[in-house]
Order: structure tokens, then sequence, then C-alpha cells
């Protein structure tokens, strides 16, 4: 055990790309924690998917034995979180579990809008916060002026940032005196109680689910019967250990520490993050207060491609919800498409990761369809639904009126951008709640619709701003509004995963561009095919894809057998990419790149 | 009933792969190099002929097709020897056909005696386009005069002539097409291959074109408005379609073609040629070498085939209906409810006019042609 003035507990937060990972990696090595050879780049970040796309999606926990300045041996805690704000949920929870966090600010580029909405969070979590200037290897380093940017935009005295690259580990050693010096000890009673909280849990092939917890008050050991509060359950532990990142068995955890447990526990879904663990008897009845739990705000239906795959699909699934708390699903059946799931998500690249993991990892192709938010229906009965797919909206006579879900995004973007951003928020219903400068950047607040986020605002933002805009968004509640759902028609049949929910207003515009997208995207059969967006039974947009005309090799003489023959097993195969609706086949690619608009 | 390949002929495919210069559109099997040693590449040939007389004795020999690359370049001498090696493995029947693919320059023309001599009886002369400007941007070596006088020298010549055409070329409007179809009738030749411009991948052009620097390309529309042109003018002077490309007089069509079309059986000899045989009922493709000296060593010290396979009974049905609805007679599919292929669809297009089915004979009609591909996807694919 460690006594509490020795223990340090920090997470390492910043935008995205700002360089948490590399610092924590920095952290390690330069500690000794790993040997030189057992280090990777980015090495908490562990998955595939992380490791393709060179993001952080779970929150990691490393334990670092430290001998500071003064000559004294400390135990850090790292928590290195993900940038994206899907994963906000990971930080804020992340947080909680410690008492300082560092403020990773990359030198190049500043103060961006998860570093804005980090720093909300951590000064919510009563943290101290240690600004660090990362990248100062750059030659397009400022840190004077990123420094001076802090002060102004964030309030926080950064005239004590460290000034690092985590790349070439330039400043680490301030970093981890800064960290000692800087940071409060944790508080915490050995005699009290058991508190701990439950942090986070992920279920591991071997061990089965592993729970992360944060001693408050007393010690907890191996073998120790506990009872997680709100859950009531009961368990006895297995394994008790600390994260070095591998694990490393301890005889048991005091106050300030954090650590791991296994427990016998079947998934991970029978734990409840922000939970309080306490032992079976003589347990604390004063519980944590918990954290609200992550909801799925994006939804859409995930098909397989090929129908006989359903049951794979479905035991694709259960594996992955036994990993990922975050996503639900409940099963679908689609005219269109059969049967599927409907799943929720945390946000897009949310749904884009399991996707992509449920296709790789699974071997499944998917269909994706349009995603969706979840609006709330009030019946004239009196009564309130939840909506999570168009296909499911009721006859509107029953109808009294629909709300749907807002956000207050923040968008922080170079001046010379701001009108296009402007105006893109203004396209997609958005009001303007503040707008501020600091220096030549500027600070966008608005009032959005989910509805018109969700999709692919992040990369029209990206696309108009030339990648110099960031974007944060919190959930902010439902409001009213004029609401319907739009149908489309191929072939004067309508095909149910194509239906949208979108506000009167907009339903025109979007009925042509979907309409004109999906001329695109439907190849042309021998007969000319009616394209048509409708509400209700009010045509509102129409477009006509022609008849095929000509698609025919000119020349096949005797070589050419073969590679017409091994081209027929091509279409045979691509075949199964198309889904036939009455006598029209639509790529299954359609269902996603209809929706995309171009402005 | 007879087997295909009892009915359709034997055919015999040699594979001259050199050119004077290669065609930016030309995704063939051809090489330029600066020279050749003829010797060897008769020895070559003589030795396959050879070794498949030994494996196929007994045939009748229906036709003979000198293909390319560019086989105008051949000594005739070269082609009579491997004409006279074919007659002493087989027996050539009365009317054996013996075509040559010959570029209209004036030097090649020079030789066409020397083929006639050799046993050729027809020739398929690449006129390509009947004007200068267009020839020179298809990168060809001769002139609209000179193929002018190839053709007018081998009407002379050989008992049977027939030329290619290829249009839908850039910047060819429908008219401008129309005019250049006329002349080229006006002529009288007896067959014409006519070819819409195909960008085929690997290519000078492919790369242009994956790069937008291929301008004026028509789009759909123009393409099958191009191609139904064609086949009224042509049928309105006495050559009809008788292949998605080829058109004829009635008894004129390219036998040798109608071998490949017909699921005969042939042989394929040289670098990059296929052939399909028929043996002990099972129905063999094979391959060769598609490097010239590859080839040539393979078979000068072997065997000169580098691949062969024995095709399903799937594949083999694949390939008479691939091979088969291309030509205007269709093919014969012998139950009403054959289940390789998919009767709804069938029904679908014959409904819309694309196909019909008629005493168990499937065909493509005219306006059923220009979609060929998609009518072969859809009736293959799921049936
Ligand atoms: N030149 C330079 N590059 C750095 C430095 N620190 C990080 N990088 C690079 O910046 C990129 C992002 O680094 P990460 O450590 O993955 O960033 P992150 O903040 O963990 O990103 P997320 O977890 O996705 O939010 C990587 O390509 C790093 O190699 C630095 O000090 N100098
Ligand atoms: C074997 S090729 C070449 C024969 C001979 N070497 C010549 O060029 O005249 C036979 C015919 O195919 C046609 N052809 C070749 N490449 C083509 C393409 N990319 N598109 C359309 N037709 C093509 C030409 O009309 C050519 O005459
Ligand atoms: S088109 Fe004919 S001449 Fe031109 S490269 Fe091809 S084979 Fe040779
Ligand atoms: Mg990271």
């Amino acid at each position: 055990m460690t006594e509490l003035s020795q223990i340090r507990n920090f997470s390492i937060v910043a935008h995205i790309d700002h360089g948490k990972s590399t610092l924590a990696d920095r952290l390690i090595q330069s500690t000794g924690t790993v040997k030189d050879r057992d280090m990777q780049e980015q090495l908490l970040d562990s998955m595939d998917i992380e490791r393709e796309r060179g993001i952080t999606i779970k929150a990691n926990t490393v334990r670092i034995d430290y001998i500071a300045n003064d000559g004294q041996a400390y135990v850090l805690n790292l928590i290195d979180t993900p940038g994206h704000v899907d994963f906000a949920y990971e930080v804020s929870r992340s947080m909680r579990a410690v008492e300082g966090s560092l403020l990773v600010v990359d030198a190049t580029q500043g103060v961006e809008a998860q570093t804005l909405a980090n720093v909300y969070q951590a000064i919510d979590a009563d943290h101290e916060i240690v600004p660090v200037l990362n990248k100062i290897d750059l030659p397009a380093a400022e840190p004077e002026r990123i420094a001076e940017q802090i002060e102004d935009v964030i309030g926080i005295d950064a005239t004590d940032a460290c000034l690092i690259s985590a790349k070439t580990g330039i400043g680490i050693p301030d970093v981890l005196e800064a960290i000692v010096t800087r940071l409060p000890a944790p508080e915490g009673t050995r005699d009290a109680p058991l508190k701990a909280m439950l942090v986070d849990s992920w279920y591991d092939p071997y061990l089965g689910v592993v729970v992360m917890i944060r001693v408050m008050d007393g010690v907890i050991k191996k073998g120790d019967r506990i009872r997680m509060i709100a859950t009531n359950a009961v368990y006895g532990i297995d394994k008790l250990a600390v994260l070095k990142p591998a694990m490393v068995d301890i005889a048991e955890l005091g106050p300030g520490e954090i650590g791991v447990i296994t427990a016998s526990i079947k998934q991970v879904r029978d734990t409840k993050v922000g939970d309080t663990i306490t032992h079976e008897r003589k347990g604390t009845d004063d519980p944590l207060p918990g954290f609200a739990p992550s909801v799925p705000v994006v939804f859409c239906g995930l098909f397989p491609v090929d129908a006989a795959d359903f049951e794979d699909l479905r035991t694709a699934i259960e594996k992955l919800s036994l990993n990922d708390a975050s996503f639900s699903s409940e099963m679908e059946t689609s005219a269109a498409l059969g049967f599927g799931f409907r799943c929720g998500f945390l946000g897009l690249l949310h749904l884009e990761v399991i996707r992509d993991r449920l296709e790789r990892e699974y071997d499944i192709e998917l269909i994706t369809t349009a995603p969706s938010v979840v609006y709330h229906i009030y019946m004239r009965d009196g009564t309130m639904t939840e909506l999570h797919n168009p296909a499911d909206m009721p006859d509107m006579t029953h109808v009294e009126h629909l709300e749907e879900p807002r956000i207050k995004a923040t968008i922080m973007v170079p001046d010379e951008y701001l009108g296009d951003v402007l105006k893109l928020c203004q396209d997609r219903r958005g009001i303007q709640l503040d707008l501020t400068y600091a220096g030549s950047r500027a600070m966008a607040v608005y009032d959005l619709p989910l509805n018109e986020v969700v999709f692919d605002f992040y990369d029209r933002l990206k696309s108009v701003t030339k990648g110099y805009a960031s974007f944060d968004y919190q959930m902010e509640g439902y409001r009213q509004d004029n609401l319907v759902k739009m149908s489309i028609l191929v072939n004067d049949e309508p095909v149910d995963a194509l239906s949208i929910m979108v506000h009167r207003d907009r339903a025109e515009q979007r009925g042509r561009a979907m309409c004109e997208k999906l001329k695109d995207l439907i190849p042309r059969h021998m007969f000319k095919i009616p394209i048509q967006a409708a509400i209700g039974g009010k045509v509102i947009a129409r477009e006509t894809l022609a008849a095929l005309r000509k698609d025919v090799t000119a020349k096949c003489y005797g070589g050419d057998a073969t590679r017409k023959r091994k081209l027929l097993d091509k279409q045979k195969a691509g075949k199964k990419k198309m889904r036939q609706f009455g006598k029209v086949e639509i790529p299954q690619s359609a269902f996603i790149s209809a929706l995309k608009m171009d402005s | 009933m007879p087997e295909n390949w009892q009915r359709a002929g034997f055919g015999i495919y040699i594979h001259w792969p050199f050119c004077a210069a290669k065609c930016p559109y030309c995704d063939f099997n051809s090489h330029v190099v600066d020279s050749v040693d003829q010797s060897d590449w008769q020895t070559a040939f003589l030795s396959e002929i050879k070794r498949y007389g030994a494996e196929l004795p007994g045939r009748v020999v229906s036709s003979v097709f000198f293909g390319g690359g560019t086989p105008s370049l051949m000594e005739p001498q070269l082609v009579g020897a491997i004409l006279e090696a074919i007659s002493a493995q087989w027996t050539l029947a009365n009317d054996v056909e013996v075509t040559l693919e010959a570029n209209p320059t004036s030097v090649e023309a020079g030789r066409f005696s020397g083929y006639r001599d050799a046993g050729v009886n027809r020739v398929s002369v690449g006129v390509q386009a009947l004007n200068d400007t267009d020839l020179r941007a298809l990168g060809r070596l001769h002139s609209m005069s000179e193929a002018l006088s190839a053709i007018k020298l081998a009407r002379d010549v050989f008992d049977r002539v027939s030329f290619d055409l290829i249009y839908a070329r850039q910047h060819q409007s429908l008219s401008d097409w129309q005019d250049e179809l006329h002349r080229a009738l006006a002529m009288e030749p007896d067959h014409l291959s006519l070819y819409q411009l195909t960008i085929e991948n690997g290519t000078a052009f492919g790369d242009r074109y994956a790069r937008g620097l291929l301008k004026g390309l028509p789009d759909e529309d123009l393409g099958a408005d191009l191609y139904f042109a064609t086949q009224e003018i042509c049928n309105a002077h006495g050559l009809p379609t008788y292949e998605v490309s080829n058109h004829a007089k009635t008894g004129q069509e390219s036998r040798h073609n109608q071998i490949y079309w017909r699921s005969g059986d042939w042989i394929g000899i040289g670098p990059g040629a296929h052939g399909r045989i028929t043996v002990d009922q099972q129905r063999i493709s094979t391959e060769t070498a598609l490097m010239p000296s590859l080839w040539l060593e393979s078979a000068l010290t072997g065997i000169g085939e580098s691949k062969r396979e024995t095709l399903s009974a799937e594949e083999v049905f694949q390939e008479k209906m691939l091979m088969g609805l291309r030509l205007d007679e269709g093919v014969e599919v012998s139950a009403t409810k054959d289940p390789r292929i998919n009767h709804i669809k069938i029904n679908e297009l014959s409904d819309i006019g694309l196909v019909s089915l008629e005493h168990d004979r499937l065909r493509v009609t005219p306006d059923g042609r220009p979609v060929l591909n998609r009518i072969l996807r859809d009736i293959l694919t799921d049936g």
C-alpha cells in the first residue's frame, strides 16, 4: 500500500491529435515502466482500430513508479483519454477518478474546441490543471503565443506551462516534476469502510469482465467479498492488480489507489460505471454520487448484405456488447432489407468503429441505413414514445406534436472561414448563441438540431474550412419543431430503409437532393425508373433515371471467352451487393450515400 | 444431336505477336521489336502443329486464321510453311477458309500475292478510319489512300476481303460516322467488322482517359445512336449484322470467328493464344505464355502451352451463352426450363423486346444487342 502523500492521479486531456497518447508513451518510457525494447508508438492504443486510425477510443490507465527530484518514490496513476467528441463520456468519467489533469495543447495549433470542452470538465471535477504545450520541435510551434491564448480564451494561468515535445522527449522531466509538485495528493481514510468508485469495465477473453476501480476510503484485498451498491450484486474478488500497463497482481489497494479486479462477472452490462463498491459486510451506507449513464444519440439499422449471415450478425453484436456497454441494439425488420438490428451509438465515429469491427472481426458484410436521432412523439392520447427509426413513425393523425434533440455546438475557426461556418450552421437550422474572437480565431456557439449534425455536418465543416475548424458539442434537451417523415419511392414503391425525418421547411430541398443522388447511385436498368420523395401521399420531388442504352463488349474472340467468364463471376459477386426492390436493384452503398448533402 | 464442337468446325489460330508500332488503343498481345528471326518462329510453330496433330488426329480443318499483332509482317514463306505443316497433320476441308490480318501499308500490300500463293484466301484489312487526321490520332502508320489501294489490290488478289473500322472515336459526330460508313460501303466489301472504340486499361488511351485527358468521346446516348445507325445502314446495304460488331453478305460470314461464337473446337498457337479442344468428351481450355520470347523458348524446348484446364459443365454452358448470344442466330437452349438461366428475367426481357425465345432458340434482338452485357448478367447470374 502506498501513502497518500506519495500518490498522484491525473488524466491527460486535449483536443484530438494534440499528442496525449504520445506524451503517455514518454512518461511510461522515461520512468522505465516499460522496457525500451517493448515500447511502440501510442503504446496504450492497443485496439486494431485505434492503431489503424491513429486515435484513442478507449481511456487507458497506467501506474508509474517515479523517483522525484526530492529523492522520494511516488506512484503516478495516469489516464490517457480519447480526444474525439463521441468519446467525451470516457473523459468525463476518467476525470472523476483523479485529482488533476495535464492539459495538452498542440503549440502549432492552439486552443481547439475539445481543448475547451475538456478544460470545463476538468474545472467541474475540481481538478488542478497543468498546461502542457506540445510539439515544440516543429518549426511552426509558437509556444508564447499559444500560452497567451490559453490565458485569454480559457482564463487559466499558463506562465508555468511545460514546453515539451512528446515526440522527441524534450521537457518530459519537467512534466514529471510538475505532476509531483503541482498536482494534489489524493485524500481518504484507511480505517473507514471500503468505498471505491467503479471507473470502467471491459471484457477480456481470458479473464472475463475486468473492473477498474479507484479506492476512496478503506482497503480492498484479494478474496474480499464485495457488494456493488447500485446493482446490489455481491462478488468475491478473484484477482486484484495494477496496470503497468500489463496487469501486475497486488496484495491490496488503499485510499487514493487505482487498480483492477476480476470477480466472475459475466458481462460488462452487469457493472454500472460510477457505481460504488464496498465490502459485503461492514460496508458503507453512503454511496458516491455516481455518473449519469452514457446514452446513445445516433441510431441506424445494420443489416447483413447476405441474408444468410443474420445469425452470425446476432452473435457478433452480442459479443461486441460484452465489451462496449455504450452501444445498444434491438432486432429490426425492414421490408426492403430483411432482418437486421437497430443499433444506438454515442456518435458517428462510434457507429463507424462498431460497424468496422463487426465487418472485420466477424467477417460480415453490412448494409448501414441512414443514421437517425431519437425523436419524442407526443400522441393525441397524451402518451409519449421515442422514435428510433423513421420507418416506425405513426400515422400523423394520431400525433399531437414532435420534439427533436438539440445540441450546443462550439466551433473554433480561423477568421477567414467564419462566414462559411456561419452559413453552414444557418443552413442546418442553427441559432447563434455566442460569437467571440481570440486573436485571429473566432469561437461560435450554436444551438443546433442534432439531426442536422449527425450525418455529415463534421465532414462539411472540415471541407468548408479546409480542416481548420474544430467542433465540440453537448446535448441540450428536446424542442418542438415542425418535423415530418419523408419517404422515398423507387419505381413507385416506397423503400422503407430510405425514409428520413426532416424539418418541413427543408423537406423539398432534401427530397430533391436525395432523388438526384439516388439517380446517380442506382445503375441504369433496362427500363426507366421514377424516383420520388413524398410526405404522406404528396410527392415533393421527382427524378427519372433513364433506361440503359448501351453496355456491350465490342470485340469478343477466342481469347476472350475465359475473360468474359471471369467477368460474369465478378458480376455475380457484385449482384450480392445490390438489394432487389421489385424489379429495381439498389446498391447497398446508396443507403448511406443518398443522405450526404453537398451544402 | 451432335455436340457443338462437331458441328461448329475445327479451327487453327496462329498468333503473330509483332507490330511495326504500338497503337495507343490496342491491348492485344502485340510487341514492337528490332528484329525477329523468322526461322526460329517457323521451327516453333511447326513443332506445335505437330504436337497437336498427334493429340487430335483425324480432324478436318475448316479454318486457319493468322492474327496478331500484325501477321502481314510475316514472310510469305513462313505462312506457306505453316499451312503446309497443317495439311500434313490433318485433312483440310474442301472449302477451307484461310484468313490473314493485314495492315494496309504499301510494304505489306506488296506481300499480298505471296500470301495468296502460300494458300491464304481471305484477308481482313485493318483500315480503322477513312480520314488521315483520325488515322494519325489512332497511331496508325498508313494513310487513307494507302488503305484504299490496299483494299483494291486485296480484291484482285484474294477471293474474300473484309476490313475493320473503329468508330465512336474522339470528336466523331453521328453524321461524320454515317458519312464515313457510306464511303466504306461504297467499296462494296462483302464483310465488315465495325468496332466501337473501347478504352482498355493498360493502353496509352487508357492512361490518358484515367487522367481525364482523352476528350471528345461519345457518351452512352451517342454511343447507342452510333450503334443503331450502323445497324441500319449496313442492313440497307445488304450487309446484315450477324454478330454484335460484324456484318456480311449472306454466306460471307467469317467461318473462323463463328467457331468461337458457336463453341466449336480450335487450337491456339503462338504467344497468348487460347484454345478450346474436346478430348474424351471433355472440353479443355489451353493457354500459352504471353511474352514472345518465353513462348518461343517453351515451344522450341518442349510444349508451347502454359496452362491447360478441363472446363466444368457449368463453365462450358456459360461460354456457350456468353459467346453464342453475340450471334444473331442465338443459341439453342435444350429444355425450355433449363435451370441455369433465369426464366423470369427472360420473360421480362422478352416483354420489352430485348430477347426472344422461340422453338428452343434464345436470341438477343437487334434492340437488345447494344445492352447485351446486361442481358447476359441478368439471365446468367441467378439462374
Ligand atoms: N512533431 C511532433 N509530433 C507529435 C508530437 N506529439 C505527438 N505528435 C504526433 O501527433 C499525432 C497525434 O498524436 P497522438 O499522441 O496519437 O494524439 P492524441 O492526442 O492521443 O490523439 P487522440 O487520442 O486521437 O485524441 C501523431 O502523429 C504523433 O506522432 C510532438 O511533440 N511533435
Ligand atoms: C487483332 S486487332 C488488330 C489487327 C491488325 N494488327 C490491325 O491493327 O489492323 C483486330 C481489330 O480489333 C480492332 N481493335 C483493336 N483494339 C481496339 C479497341 N481498343 N477498340 C475497338 N476496336 C479495337 C481493330 O479494328 C483491329 O483491326
Ligand atoms: S492495333 Fe494492330 S497494329 Fe496496332 S498495335 Fe494492335 S495489333 Fe498492332
Ligand atoms: Mg490518443
